[in-house]
């Protein structure tokens, strides 16, 4: 496989890909459902799930850049971030005895609710 | 643009739960004829069908930077999802119903990946306020001034652990968390490197005290007001009970 130089760019949960002096992306993968793997040195991989053989990967500059890229691309899904928000309302909640959500008006909402979402 | 679209395709009909379903009349871009569709808003992602039981979207709008808007014109329950920029577009949409219209519109104007960024944000600073005390913030106990990186989940806080049940090493939907349990950050859910499960972080220095979990971390102001203030309201009371006295 040949290696292309590429700029990178992580905007909420997707990741846009460059040609290094173009400004429009050529491409974007959306990061649902997806893992993201640390392979040998300076390259990770993202695979999806219904896809699990096919990895798009990644060679960075440094083992450091790669680290780093691996920890924000595990977080940079929605789904992420939805379980943080529960997780963190729970906390709360256990804490204080309060729900932080009430405050926002969003208490009530099906996305938020703890075991209504189960496989 | 490529997108890789079998994977939105996948995540637009996988058996996760919606944030919001119904069918609604879409507005043509060149011909401002409705068509009837059935859209599905997963995320920040609202997916559109031809029909109910189609197996691919036709389209996806992605709910970001844009703003969820009523309509003034006399179309039944009609809204708008408007985005700026130069190559703006606005999506005309219409429900069948006052009701239907109402939940949309709020759904889809909290749907943005922004918005919950903002909002976890918020949590985590409560949290960690409630751990530390407001002086924790301000690079003072925990870390070096200048080491708050505004990434998405700020290192400080400690790694929320994994222990929810993996598919291909990837989570499966599932809020139902349990006692201490969080996200993870190896896959997109999972374990850790090892394969095992992380347990969560214990809060500091908290002890059970006859049977209550007591926190001993610095209260914030709040939380001593909130304390005192309830003391001596009750002791209040009791005065103004004693001024009083019995009457006949």
């Amino acid at each position: 496989a040949v290696l292309k130089k590429r700029l990178v760019k992580l905007v909420v949960n997707f990741l846009f890909y460059f040609r290094t002096d173009e400004a429009e992306p050529i491409g974007a993968l959306l990061l649902e459902h997806c893992r993201i793997t640390k392979e040998e040195e300076n390259i990770f991989s993202i695979s999806f799930i219904e896809e699990p053989e096919r990895k798009y990967c990644f060679e960075c500059a440094s083992e450091e850049q790669c680290q780093e890229w691996v920890e924000a691309l595990k977080r940079a899904s929605y789904e992420f971030l939805r379980r943080s928000l529960i997780f963190y309302r729970n906390e709360i909640q256990k804490m204080t005895g309060k729900d932080p959500l009430e405050q926002y008006g969003i208490s009530e909402e099906a996305r938020f609710q703890l075991g209504t979402h189960q496989q | 643009m490529k997108l890789n679209e079998r994977s939105l395709a996948f995540y637009a009909t996988c058996d996760s739960p919606a944030d919001n379903s119904g069918f609604l009349y879409k507005r043509g871009e060149r011909h401002t004829a409705y068509h009837r569709r059935w859209f599905v808003l997963k995320g920040n992602m609202l997916f559109y069908f031809e029909e109910r039981e189609s197996r691919e979207p036709v389209g996806v709008i992605v709910l970001e930077g844009c703003n969820v808007e009523l309509c003034d014109s006399a179309e039944g329950f009609a809204f708008a999802i408007r985005f700026s920029g130069n190559k703006s577009r606005t999506y005309v949409l219409a429900a069948e119903s006052q009701a239907a219209m109402e939940s949309w519109v709020k759904s889809l104007s909290r749907a943005s990946f922004d918005y919950m960024r903002l909002v976890v944000r918020e949590l985590e600073k409560q949290l960690e306020e409630m751990r530390w005390g407001p002086a924790g913030r301000c690079g003072g106990s925990r870390e070096p001034p200048g080491s708050w990186k505004p990434k998405q989940c700020p290192e400080r806080l400690p790694a929320l652990p994994a222990i929810l049940p993996k598919e291909n090493g990837c989570a499966v939907w599932n809020n139902a968390l349990g006692a201490g349990q969080a996200p993870n950050t190896s896959g997109c859910g999972g374990n850790d490197d090892e394969g095992t499960p992380r347990p969560p972080p214990l809060p500091p220095r908290r002890r059970v005290l006859n049977g209550e979990a007591a926190v001993e971390s610095p209260s914030t102001f709040c939380q001593l007001h909130e304390r005192y203030s309830r003391e001596v309201a009750r002791l209040r009371q009791d005065w103004l009970e004693k001024q009083r006295g019995p009457r006949p």
